[in-house]
């Protein structure tokens, strides 16, 4: 199941299909092709459980006509299986009035894609060596503390070869490998259990490894257990929040970045939505989404539709200065994309999606920033987050954190999920510090599908988040 | 296409001596429209098949899978299934499942209905339904999204110890999302129906409850903190007993990593609560004839009177903890092995509907609806800390809509803290169904 590094699909191919998707009318057609191989490994209670692998193949077409949008998609790569993907999009062109057939554009001398430069892909790492570092890592947590109980690893990589041509002439391909490692530790003690989680991932092959360790990976997962043994319930209520940075991107990712997502500003869904050249947060506020950020979690060549990724700065200086846009949104705005047009898979309709997301350090102290809060939470590590674009209402857990009292860091905190307003918070980040860092791989989910993202931040301070813990604030 | 159960076959019989080998093929076709301002947004189609095959060989298992049925690509999956199996640790545990003798009960959940409806009148339940969320209330400024979904499931499990299986099922769904709008700001509002055929959905209900929930929130503050007797809305009840199924799982228990571990016989909630995951309940969106692993789906209690019973088991799990498995392997496709997973789980309803219950209440905190669910519930420790939005509760009625606050406890003691247990039982979404349930001294975290 070794993926080859033949052509995904011949070009007169493509053109023939594209033709035949806008026989009875449309505006716009598109194939994407992608070869996807992907291999899992799980390391539980000291036994590696299962190494699964799998393979997929397979082509969407999509049509588009006046405002609507048709998608099929078959797992049959022959010419005549790409056919009928491209009747069936396009059966939502019959009938429809829209004028202008499209004429497909010759494809010849416009392929853009990056060529993967240097590096390796999966297939050169044995199944050996892939498991082998799972051992490593389990050894490296349970050796950490007497208190530590269970230890659960995990590796997975994937390599993606896609190629993305459309009616305006974009032929386009990619291949792209991600390779990621995960720990989790429980620790038991009187006080019940505790768990700690690491992660390190990078749209790059094995050699991730070459300058990751993941002994301290699983080191600071198992302390982050045991530490929270001895933790205390978080406040409840609204109080000053320093997070650490890398540690909250995410707060970043929910609390505004969804909300400068086109497809939701087009339909007025967002509390952003023409806002634009408006101040809508701190002056000390800078906030971007590049793909083309180093090998990071959601780092591209191309997006799914063939766009090159770009450094898209979206607030500066707190005025907001640029939404996200995929081709769809770009095309009914006479803009352009910005190359934010991702898919989970292609059996999935591409949309406006982050890659990696950000705020640029400021010009803050970050100790100075911990020691002029006389009483907050310290945030060391944020789990998921969940937004409502519309409201900009967005809760996102805490999984390791400090109260902060009189500038200090003092006790840890049992786990508890934060809430906030999105556009409140950004007006409340009063410290932005001159550290950066990312923070670990996710993955976002929107609308059933799920792409790899990547978040960071500086050491910073939001004057008040609610916290949803038990004890009094 | 080949039939699936002979492809299944064609793998099973493939094991050498000394092996297992399960062959889980399924063939599924869905369609998706979006209805937007009148028109179609987007109309999408797929059908996608594929086949899982695990092969145990010396204790040892290993996995793999191929996005096609065509070919040599089942037993390409299974010659590398087998490679990976030499990667992986001793276990002697890893098993595939074993007649156990239940029989399966053949449940009604496939219509041709489904797959007989032609597209446009699929995609004019989506516009209907954009229709009706728009004229439910004048309130309502947009509608963002009104969605028809469907899929048709064919599967077959076959392995080399006799287990041969095959079902069928049809699920389809409209759901819409409304923007509501009275100048104080924006609310949103979510509605959806569910069957197993278009004639079994309710467009009404789906625009109606949409639109109700969006236009009562408006003018939602933030709340002072407080300790308060939360009334969760059945839909959050769902999520809340979704999570408690999750950690009955006996896998997560034998190692050490549930919050219900070590606790059968003991009394975990309160005296009325039974909790059961009966996947052969057909009203039930998740109900199957047979588990993952092709063993029937049976009727398990897991808390009766309050008193933890038991726990859930796959075939693996249940050789863990020297049980036999309860059936309850899930799987999601082709693309995975199967793990321990409730499919069913409903409470005994009480006798009380949710407006008798909030009159009893007097004062506290309705509970609209919940998020941050995955990261704020810690199935090991028990924390749960959610965010969520609702209505104040004063003097047994609904009072002002609150927004953007936190409601906190632990698993532990909101099952012990329950006040009353509705009787306004409904299947939704999820592995769950859901009813008006009210638990003391919850943390509401605010201002």
């Amino acid at each position: 199941m070794t993926i080859t590094g033949e052509p995904l699909l011949d070009t007169a191919v493509v053109e023939r299909t594209l033709a035949a998707a806008l026989r009875s009318g449309g505006n716009f057609a598109e194939v994407f092709v992608e070869d996807r191989s992907s291999v899992g490994i799980t390391l539980d209670d000291r036994k590696v459980e299962e190494l699964s692998s799998g393979r997929e193949r397979g082509a969407g077409v999509r049509v588009i006509v006046g405002d609507t949008t048709g998608y099929a998609h078959t797992a049959d790569l022959s010419e005549q299986g790409l056919r009928r993907a491209a009747e069936a999009a396009s059966a939502v062109a019959r009938g429809s009035t829209a004028t202008g057939a499209g004429q497909v554009v010759s494809l010849a001398e416009r392929r853009s894609g990056a060529e993967r430069a240097g590096g390796s892909v999966p297939a050169d790492t044995s199944k050996e060596a892939k498991v082998e570092l799972l051992r490593r890592a389990d050894d490296a947590a349970r050796s950490s503390g007497a208190a530590v109980s269970q230890v659960v690893a995990g590796y997975g990589d994937s390599r993606r070869r896609i190629l993305v041509a459309n009616s305006e002439g974009i032929l386009a391909t990619d291949d792209q490998v991600r390779t990621r490692f995960s720990v989790q530790a429980v620790a038991s003690g009187d006080t019940g259990m505790q768990t700690g989680r690491h992660a390190i991932a990078a749209t790059t092959g094995f050699e991730l490894f070459d300058r990751e360790s993941v002994e301290d990976s699983a080191r600071k997962a198992a302390t982050m257990a045991i530490t929270k043994l001895s933790a205390r319930p978080a406040p409840s209520g609204v109080v000053p929040v320093v997070l650490e940075k890398g540690s909250g991107g995410v707060l970043f990712h929910e609390a505004c970045g969804h909300g400068l997502e086109a497809d939701g500003i087009l339909k007025g869904a967002s509390v952003y939505a023409g806002r634009m050249g408006e101040v809508v947060a701190s002056p000390k506020v800078t906030l971007v989404d590049d793909g083309t950020y180093g090998d990071e979690w959601g780092a591209l060549a191309i997006d799914d539709e063939g766009h090159p990724a770009q450094h898209n700065v979206l607030i500066k200086d707190g005025v907001l200065t640029d939404y996200m846009w995929d081709y769809l949104r770009g095309r009914k705005t006479d803009g352009s994309s910005s190359g934010n047009g991702r898919r989970q898979s292609y059996a999935h309709v591409p949309m406006v999606r982050m890659t990696n997301t950000y705020i640029v350090a400021g010009e803050d102290d970050p100790e100075e920033i911990v020691a002029q809060t006389p009483y907050g939470v310290y945030v060391a590590r944020l789990g998921g987050g969940q937004v409502d674009t519309t409201t900009g209402d967005f809760v996102f857990g805490m999984v390791e954190a400090y109260l902060i009292e009189d500038g200090h860091i003092t006790e840890p905190l049992r786990d508890a999920n934060l809430i906030g307003n999105g556009p409140d918070v950004l007006r409340k980040v009063d410290a932005v510090g001159w550290d950066f860092a990312m923070g670990g791989p996710g993955t976002c989910g929107k609308d059933g599908q799920g792409v790899p993202v990547g978040c960071g931040q500086p050491t910073l301070r939001v004057t008040g988040i609610t916290v949803g813990g038990t004890a009094g604030a | 296409m080949p039939e699936l159960i002979d492809i299944a076959r064609r793998i099973a019989i493939a094991a050498c001596g000394g092996e297992q080998v399960e062959a889980y093929a399924s063939w599924t076709r869905d369609l998706h429209v979006r209805a937007y301002d009148g028109g179609i947004e987007t109309l999408s189609s797929a059908e996608t098949a594929g086949v899982g095959v695990r092969v145990i060989v010396g204790k040892r298992q290993g996995f793999a899978y191929v996005g096609s049925l065509e070919g040599d690509g089942p037993e390409e999956a299974l010659a590398e299934a087998r490679d990976n199996a030499g990667f992986a640790s001793e276990d002697e545990h890893a098993a595939v499942a074993v007649p156990d003798g239940f029989e399966a009960v053949d449940l009604d959940l496939w219509r041709d209905e489904l797959v007989n409806t032609p597209t446009e009148e699929k995609a004019a339940l989506a516009l209907e339904l954009e229709k009706r969320a728009r004229a439910a209330d004048k309130r309502v400024r947009t509608v963002v999204e009104a969605d028809y979904g469907d899929a048709a499931v064919e599967y077959a499990i076959v392995t080399s110890t006799g287990i041969e299986q095959s079902g069928r099922r049809t699920r389809c769904h409209i759901a819409t999302e409304v923007i509501a709008d009275d100048r104080r700001g924006d609310q949103t509002g979510f509605g959806y129906s569910m069957g197993r055929a278009p004639s079994d959905l309710d467009v009404e209900v789906a625009a109606g409850d949409a639109a109700t929930r969006a236009v009562r929130m408006l003018g939602a503050s933030k709340p002072k903190s407080a300790s308060v007797t939360a009334v969760l809305d059945p839909r959050v009840t769902a999520t809340l007993l979704s999570i408690v199924g999750s950690t009955l799982s006996g896998e997560e228990v034998a190692k050490g990593r549930s919050l219900f571990a070590d606790r059968v016989g003991e009394t975990v909630a309160h005296p009325d609560f039974r909790l059961v995951d009966d996947p052969t309940d057909v009203s039930a969106p998740a109900a199957a004839r047979v588990d993952s692993e092709g063993l029937a789906c049976r009727r398990n209690v897991l808390i009766e009177d309050g008193r933890l019973l038991g726990y859930l088991y796959d075939t693996r799990a249940g050789r863990l903890a020297g049980v036999p498995s309860t059936a309850s392997a899930v799987r999601a496709g082709f693309k995975s092995t199967p793990g321990v997973g409730a499919r069913a789980l409903t409470l005994r309803p009480g006798d009380l509907d949710q407006a008798e219950i909030m009159r009893r209440v007097g004062n506290g905190l309705f509970v609209q609806s919940v998020k941050g669910v995955h990261s704020g519930v810690n199935a090991v420790s028990g924390d749960f800390s959610v965010g969520a939005e609702g209505l104040l509760i004063r003097d047994g009625a609904f009072a002002e809509p609150v927004r953007e606050l936190t409601i906190a406890s632990t698993i532990q003691r909101m099952l012990q803290h329950i006040l009353f247990i509705g009787s306004d039982l409904e299947w939704l979404g999820g592995n769950a169904s859901g009813l008006s349930l009210a638990i003391a001294e919850m943390s509401m975290g605010g201002i």
